[in-house]
């Protein structure tokens, strides 16, 4: 794929349609994530948040649509060794020490040996390097996990609410390195509930009751709503399907 | 299936392993322990039609059920646990194949299952002195098989399971009704014809097959029983190939 910015998107999801229990939980769902940019996907718990990022990591039962990922079907062989996956609760093995996690992981896609320290230093578990991961605090399990996702230099990282009660200051660390990681042409999908969180990314998806309200930049969502803030907006915007 | 995947999954599984020493301790010593109970039990008392002591053939039919049951609860806990953390999800979205994920349990328990066999029978020949016709290292094989089958349809019953208590009791509903008509407790030719062809379609009944050539001494005689042990635990292990799914609801 020799896409550049702008051309064929990261991502594309087309008429997605998921359901859960009998229940629809993302009806008609369509949108499309550039190459090198950081997409917040923001709503309240239980707009469907998750679901979507499951869809695309290709770990969702979808009832309708297409997704596609890098140009190859989601979760197909192709492209499942350039995704990197955070899930939601922090997913690594608390017997395992950090590194073991993350050199297992690295071994998976057959990532280079020297980026396992490497990767955990970005994270900044260097100290708790040969600590087990059971024994490490919320908010390092959820570097660990994610270190686990970064060390094969994904194209592609797919974080679901991967800030999620860490301390300000870290989660500031983690927003400056996820830009990094764009700066070098990863495409980053990231989902919070947080609406402050709107400000740190490229393009934005407002998602609720399984519905996109929005998708475009912050800019673009703001003058179209005439509102001041993410969330103001979100606001304008709920109230306006709702209508 | 990729070798290389499988070994690097085998070799993490058996890393998370080595650091629960109480269920290695466990996993070592419990077969150990029960085959010595037996031997408390019946060691002194002679069989009145064959004058040999009881426990020779006794022990040497009971004891493939230990590792059998404890590898399968073993194998179906820990993959249940790989379902329900997370991490399930996480390798389903990596370039890992199902068969790799399924034959780096199969690889990792398989060792422990080759130790655990080993010990037991050894123990049970010369500490015990169990005494057979047939072979030692064929006994071993069967023991060892016994365990490999417990893990095999570990693997097959876990995807079955979608809590830790539904998991727990695939073992009863699994293991027990085969224990019951394998020909532990009555020769499976003098049982009722629709229960003989029933214990015919179960694995274990093949293991006891194997082990009265064993205790007859005919130890040529068990490569056919061998040989459909062998089916069903690569029957049992296709089966949790298949039942693992990438996608779920």
């Amino acid at each position: 794929m020799e896409n550049k910015k702008g051309e064929s998107p990261t991502i594309s999801v087309d008429g997605l349609r998921v359901v859960r229990g009998g229940r629809e939980v993302i009806a008609d769902m369509s949108l499309h994530v550039p190459r090198g940019s950081i997409v917040g996907v923001l709503g309240p718990s239980g707009a469907g948040k998750s679901t979507l990022i499951r869809s695309i990591v290709g770990a969702q039962i979808i009832a309708g649509g297409d997704v596609t990922v890098l140009g190859h079907p989601a979760g197909s062989p192709a492209v499942r060794g350039r995704v990197g996956y955070v899930t939601q609760a922090p997913s690594i093995y608390p017997d395992l020490t950090v590194k073991e996690n993350v050199a297992y992981f690295a071994a998976l896609v057959e990532a280079e040996k020297d980026t396992i320290p490497h990767t955990i230093h970005a994270v900044g578990l260097a100290d708790q390097t040969d600590q087990l991961a059971g024994t490490l605090s919320g908010g390092q399990l959820t570097r660990a996990s994610l270190a686990a996702a970064l060390v094969g230099r994904p194209e592609v990282l797919i974080l679901d609410e991967p800030t999620v009660g860490l301390d300000p200051a870290l989660r500031n660390e983690l927003w400056k390195l996820f830009r990094r990681f764009a700066d070098d042409g990863t495409t980053l999908m990231v989902s919070s509930h947080v609406m402050d969180e709107a400000i740190r990314c490229d393009r934005l998806l407002f998602i609720r009751d399984g519905r996109l309200l929005a998708d475009g930049t912050l800019e673009e969502i703001l003058a179209d709503t005439g509102a001041q803030d993410a969330e103001r907006a979100f606001l304008a915007l709920a109230g306006r399907s709702a209508a | 299936m990729n070798p290389r995947l499988t070994a690097v999954t085998a070799r993490r599984i058996l890393q998370q392993f080595r650091r629960d020493r109480r269920t290695i301790g466990l996993l070592m010593v419990v077969p150990v322990v029960l085959l010595t109970l037996l031997w408390w039990m019946f060691g002194d008392t002679t069989d009145p039609t064959t004058g040999q002591p009881m426990f020779d053939p006794l022990g040497a039919r009971i004891m493939g059920l230990f590792p059998m049951i404890l590898m399968f609860i073993i194998t179906s806990v820990s993959t249940l646990r790989e379902r329900t953390s997370g991490t399930m999800e996480r390798l389903m979205a990596s370039p890992l194949r199902r068969g790799d994920v399924v034959m780096g349990y199969a690889v990792a328990f398989g060792i422990v299952a080759v130790i655990q066999g080993t010990i037991l029978v050894l123990f049970g020949v010369y500490a015990l002195s169990l005494d057979i016709e047939g072979s030692t290292p064929a006994l071993i094989l069967i023991i060892v098989m016994d365990a490999l089958l417990g893990t095999a349809l570990g693997l097959a019953a876990s995807s079955l399971a979608r809590t830790e208590f539904q998991a727990v009791q695939m073992m009863p509903a699994v293991i027990l009704p085969q224990l019951l008509i394998a020909g532990l407790f009555m020769p499976r030719d003098q049982m009722p014809r629709a229960l003989e062809l029933i214990s015919n379609a179960l694995p274990m009944s093949y293991s006891i097959d194997a082990i009265n050539d064993l205790v007859a001494g005919n130890t040529s005689e068990i490569w056919p029983e061998v040989g459909i042990l062998a089916a069903f635990i690569v029957g049992s292990l296709l089966l949790g190939v298949l039942t693992l799914r990438r996608r779920t609801g």
